[in-house]
């Protein structure tokens, strides 16, 4: 076995007993690497082979070339009345770009504003963030209850006289989407402001005091200087908010149930339902290989400028 | 330097009417974080007619204890409603994630070492292969997973008839357990991998040259170092394993379920008079103990966090 320069080995005569230390880390790490290659890459593929098949309430190995997606495909342009393909990719747009936009200017607003030599910044930083360590499903019972269009916000603002307050978008099947937005966004901006925060502590305050010195305002300084330069930082947020919306799945059972007439559905729940309630695995499957699809468009390229920046 | 980048100040941090906005600006957002906190944690002490009466955001008038008791352990109210509470699924939930959380833990930490120390030729490959299982979306697994945990119950029946005793094989904790290690393995390798990384290697060249094989040099040298990196690694695996609910409603339906899955049931099943103050303390319940974390080591969690948006 060839060991690199980062562990020498100590030339001896090969015995067995050199042989197996040799071979040792290989072992170690072998029982890891299969379950990954099984368990994760063996089964995409099943998955994908399931996506051929007429499989429905069982595993079928029965193909029938592309019929499930061919129905994917159609359901995808059947909007009046709304297919559940249809509500659930639309649904996955309008969440993606608003959970992903909101979360982003809002976590470099936050960002921005603690970093004004904040006396409290610890304190803040602490309640910003603690959504992120709630399951997304508390997160949505309590936002449940906040939202609740007969108890919760609506009569609390009735009883201090704003009495025609109203807000049902929870109940509503054309906005019930939007209150996903917002629980979502309240869970997780707390993790993109951590992130723009560490980004702007890296920067070289030199080159913001010449800037200073040269007399730009503060807001130029940041429009022209700071932000070009957390650009890496927007890059790793905006992957792995979108990565994140993609598979969101908990928070949308937990506050909506699926919403009125499954009309917060996306395609997690999609994959759910078709899969495990409806007996359609080939379809539920097919579902499954396009959310896989999106993501690794979005992760592999990510991932190989990651890796190939850290060789460097 | 993070220090010196804060002699800049921001847009409006020259003057005091600048602070007094940025402060302000601060201030509300923290009482927005926090309001679904304080309307769960109020919520969970009223009686359900405090509830009915209106303000969500008042103290309670009369504290009681009750919800919280209902809550853990169940039982029937005066109208007969009855529920069963999450205390087995709590515990079911803590069966669950202790092992998953050591057996990742662990395998992660062996698994840096070798991809760091040990190298070998396609090392990249593997490492490459193990990084992206963290990202895919468990959808694409989540069908042949199901087969194949199917496969354990035949195991477990068939022990139980051969040999008197299924060894736990058909429990569902067992079930989540296996799921979580196998998915948790590429996030825990990745953790280790990018702290040993910088190790420096120096300390192990000399320790081969002292005659240390593979795991001396692992127990002696790597580990009494590693315990940073093993609190941010237990704690991220903890906290994802606890708020986990799609493999948890997938693969552990019925009694054994964990708490995450129980809390949804109890929110989102009952009919007749929906009792909000049960349901808020069964969330609070199901959320303490990552809060409880949370708060006692949140520059590890975040750390975790950092570390798993890749970006290291």
């Amino acid at each position: 076995m060839a060991l690199t320069t980062t562990a020498p080995t100590v030339q001896t005569r090969a015995g067995f007993r050199e042989k197996l230390q040799d071979a040792l880390p290989k072992i170690v790490l072998a029982p890891s690497f299969a379950l990954i290659v099984v368990f994760v890459y063996g089964f995409i593929l099943w998955t994908i082979f399931l996506s051929f098949t007429n499989s429905k309430d069982f595993p079928s190995t029965k193909l029938v070339g592309w019929t499930s997606y061919l129905k994917l495909w159609n359901w995808t342009f059947e909007s009046s009345p709304p297919s559940n393909w249809y509500t659930s990719i639309t649904n996955m747009a309008i969440y993606g770009v608003l959970y992903v936009g909101i979360c982003m200017a809002l976590g470099l607003l936050l960002a921005i504003l603690l970093d004004q030599k904040i006396r409290a910044e610890g304190f803040l930083r602490t309640i910003y963030l603690y959504p992120m360590a709630l399951s997304m499903i508390v997160t949505g019972v309590a936002w449940k209850w906040f939202l609740d269009p007969s108890l919760g916000l609506e009569q609390t603002l009735h009883r201090i006289g704003w009495t025609s307050f109203h807000f049902g978008w929870l109940k509503d099947p054309n906005f019930v989407i939007y209150t996903v937005v917002i629980a979502g966004v309240w869970q997780t901006s707390g993790f993109v402001m951590a992130m723009f925060l560490a980004g702007l502590r890296g920067i070289d305050s030199e080159m913001l005091k010449a800037a200073q010195i040269d007399g730009a305002s503060g807001f130029r300084i940041y429009w022209r200087i700071v932000i070009p330069i957390l650009r890496p930082v927007f890059l790793s947020a905006f992957i792995v908010l979108t990565h994140m919306a993609i598979k969101s799945y908990d928070l949308v059972v937990a506050l909506t149930s699926g919403g009125p007439g499954g009309s917060a559905w996306l395609p997690s729940l999609f994959m759910n339902d078709y899969s495990f309630k409806r007996s359609q695995m080939d379809v539920g499957s097919a579902s499954a290989v396009i959310m896989l699809m999106a993501i690794t468009a979005i992760i592999v390229p990510y991932l190989y400028s990651e890796l190939r920046e850290k060789a460097r | 330097m993070s220090t010196a980048t804060r002699e800049i100040a921001g847009p409006a941090g020259g003057n005091r009417g600048g602070r007094f906005i940025i402060y302000g600006l601060l201030a509300i957002f923290a009482l927005l974080y926090l309001l679904p906190l304080w309307v769960m944690v109020v919520t969970s002490f009223k009686t359900m007619s405090e509830i009915q009466d209106g303000n969500m955001l008042s103290l309670p008038s009369a504290p009681t204890v009750t919800p919280w008791l209902r809550a853990w352990s169940g039982g029937c109210d005066a109208l007969n409603n009855c529920i069963s509470g999450v205390a087995a699924h709590f515990w079911a939930s803590v069966y669950m994630v202790v092992p998953a959380v050591a057996i990742s833990t662990i395998l992660g930490a062996l698994n840096g070492y070798v991809l760091t120390k040990w190298r070998f030729r396609g090392h990249k490959l593997v490492f490459a292969l193990m990084l992206f299982a963290c990202f895919i979306p468990f959808q694409s697994v989540l069908l042949p997973m199901a087969t194949l945990l199917g496969k354990f119950n035949m195991a477990a029946s068939y022990l139980q008839s051969t040999i008197g005793t299924s060894l736990g094989i058909g429990s569902s904790t067992l079930k989540l357990v296996v799921v979580h290690v196998i998915y948790g393995l590429g996030f825990t390798t990745l953790f280790f991998r990018n702290y040993y990384e910088a190790f420096p290697n120096e300390l192990i060249k000399a320790a081969m040259v002292d005659g240390a094989g593979f795991f001396q040099i692992f127990r002696r040298i790597l580990l009494p170092n590693s315990v940073p990196i093993i609190v941010v690694t237990v704690i991220f695996q903890f906290t994802n394993i606890w708020n986990d609910f799609l493999f948890a409603s997938t693969y552990a339906p019925g009694d054994s379920s964990p708490i995450t899955m129980a809390v949804n049931n109890i929110v989102n099943t009952s009919g007749g008079t929906v009792e909000y103050n049960v349901n808020m303390a069964a969330a609070m319940i199901a959320g303490l103990p990552t809060l409880l974390v949370y708060i006692l080591a949140g520059r590890y969690f975040v750390r975790g966090l950092m570390a798993g948006a890749v970006k290291g």
